[in-house]
């Protein structure tokens, strides 16, 4: 060996550990920031109280609760429909132009950017279905950008489920729906309970198609029914931050909302990651 | 049995129907979003939307030029993706091959919290720490520009190429890496002259994603970058405000009459938008399915 290639080596080595180091300090770097200068912010009353004084004081409730509704709703239509989709994708649908049209719609779909959903949900829920800036049209265009998440986590679930396991219930004369249902799902639960999670953190923060269908600068009050407009704490964020009247006044208060935002993503995350640990050794037992 | 096998039929066909929500909602995207678009063209010419050197939607004589923003949205694509790029296959080839698994098993998840971070949090971050820096360290008249948008995007962008980099670093044959190294090369000769171009199409697939997820962002630039609607010159044009054109979406579509000819160019704006994407999308599933990894 050439002394030559062990001093390129070395080289290259120490390299690519700087780029490491690098990517590692930027993370670090945005989660203090904002942890730092939120923390002292965040307090319950910060977090169940109005706004005041033309949101230069006071809490954040009400786009903490527009959230909320925005997770629920676009999780209530995304979620069974993903899994419901994955679950045809890997255990019936056969290999031909059919399955290869609906695998390519889901990966476009994925790649197609958050504000050209939002132009889709404003041309179609808000004024072709009529639904008006609503929390209704927000979380329908949220749930079709979260679809493509959860179908690929649901179907990523499915595979890692055994053969075996499928052919051992077959054998037995189960049927297919049965098998599915009684050995496959219960199998694959955890791995889907992940994907899930982890598109709630997508819908937490996303702001442009919010914007375009239905987010309000301010509302003094909780929305009423689900043709309401709502406030949401992305769009919170936003707003206080580059066109309020008062932007180096209600800093803290942005401090908090990016904070709190930051807490319910890393928060889901975790526990994304805890809920797939637990399962891995319960069934590794 | 009848019944039960009915039952089952039933059950799949309800099955199949939800898998192709996904198509319907791909081919309502493409009529709602190309409807609206194409309206603009009715008493705007094509060409000009093309060629037009101005964006005034709303002067006396409005001018609809794309420009302005798809120009400003490639310079700051190109800026984030000169760094972003190096730096995410280098922590990609540490992650695979030179970490331990157990770091591993830690920076895995730990970059994948950048994928996390909303982007509206990130373009809080660039305007309060990122956007005075570089205006006091590059004396400009405002640390607005398109390299600050550039920066930002850049960071975003890596979770995207680190992780499917990895993936395709992690999928290159054990046998033909320790060929390498059996015939006396060294680990790195072997990472950069074997392991490496084995992955690169899964590289470049994931360096095409990394495109696409950045040409389509929006809030993060939006708060950066300016957004003043000039052809960027290059690489002047770094130091400069710069609007993209998802930004341009996102600003106007609040204060546009729908139906106006400015609603509409939005809409042809966000046509491009889906186009330019889709084609990304579909060069990343070409490269990576033709070129994957036969053994």
């Amino acid at each position: 060996m050439f002394p030559n290639a062990k001093t390129n080596q070395k080289i290259a080595f120490t390299l690519l550990g700087m780029a490491m180091g690098l990517v590692v300090l930027f993370i670090l770097i945005i989660l203090y920031y904002v942890i730092y200068n939120g923390y002292s912010v965040i307090s319950l009353e910060f977090l169940t109280s109005m706004p005041a004084k033309r949101m230069t004081a006071g809490g954040i409730y009400p786009a903490l609760i527009g959230t909320i509704y925005l997770i629920i709703g676009s999780m209530a239509f995304a979620l069974p429909m993903g899994i419901l989709a994955a679950i045809y994708l890997n255990e019936y649908a056969k290999p031909g132009k059919t399955t290869w049209v609906i695998e390519m719609a889901i990966s476009n779909l994925a790649g197609t950017p958050s504000v050209v959903f939002g132009l889709f949900g404003l041309a179609m829920f808000v004024k072709y279905i009529g639904f008006g800036p609503s929390i209704l049209a927000a979380s329908l265009t949220l749930a079709l950008l979260i679809l493509p998440v959860i179908i690929r986590a649901s179907q990523e679930a499915l595979i890692t489920v055994p053969r075996e396991y499928r052919e051992a219930s077959l054998a037995l004369g189960v049927t297919k729906w049965q098998t599915i249902r009684r050995v496959v799902l219960p199998a694959a639960i955890p791995g889907m309970v992940t994907g899930a999670i982890l598109s709630v953190g997508r819908v937490a923060g996303e702001t442009a198609p919010i914007l375009l269908t239905g987010a309000a600068y301010f509302l003094p009050r909780l929305p009423e029914s689900a043709f309401s407009q709502f406030m949401a704490l992305p769009y919170h964020l936003f707003v206080l931050a580059t066109s309020g009247t008062n932007i180096a006044q209600t800093r803290p208060i942005q401090y908090g909302t990016a904070l709190v935002l930051l807490m319910i993503v890393l928060g889901v995350n975790f526990f994304a990651i805890a809920i797939r640990n637990h399962y891995r050794k319960k069934m590794h037992r | 049995m009848f019944k039960r096998n009915k039952t089952e039929k039933g059950i799949e066909s309800l099955l199949f129907v939800s898998a192709a929500v996904a198509v319907l909602t791909l081919f309502l995207l493409c009529v709602f979003l190309f409807r609206d678009g194409i309206l603009l063209f009715k008493d705007y010419p094509l060409s000009s939307f093309l060629t037009e050197r101005n964006w005034y939607p709303t002067s006396v004589n409005p001018r609809f030029g794309l420009l302005p923003l798809f120009l400003g949205s490639v310079i700051v694509t190109v800026g984030a993706l000169m760094f972003a790029v190096p730096l995410g296959i280098a922590s990609a080839i540490y992650i695979s091959e030179l970490a331990s698994p157990k770091a591993a098993g830690i920076l895995k998840p730990f970059t994948e919290i950048l994928a996390g971070i909303p982007s509206v949090v990130f373009g809080f971050f660039g305007l309060v720490v990122l956007v005075p820096l570089i205006q006091d360290a590059l004396d400009l008249r405002t640390g607005q520009t398109a390299l600050t948008g550039s920066i930002m995007l850049g960071i975003m962008a890596l979770p995207t190429i680190i992780s499917i980099s990895e993936d395709a670093i992690s999928s290159v044959p054990r046998a033909i890496k320790e060929g390498s190294l059996a015939l006396g090369s060294t680990k790195w000769q072997t990472i950069h002259k074997v392991t490496v171009p084995a992955a690169l199409s899964g590289i470049s697939a994931g360096v095409m994603l990394g495109i696409g997820r950045a040409i389509g962002e929006t809030m993060t630039l939006m708060m950066v970058t300016g957004n003043t609607a000039i052809i960027p010159g290059f690489p002047s044009g770094l130091f400069e405000p710069v609007r993209t054109m998802p930004a341009t979406i996102a600003l106007e579509m609040g204060e546009v009459p729908q139906g106006s000819d400015h609603f509409y160019a939005l809409f042809a704006i966000g046509s491009v938008l889906f186009i330019i994407t889709f084609v990304i999308n579909i060069i990343a599933d070409h490269i990576k399915n033709r070129y994957k990894f036969k053994l």
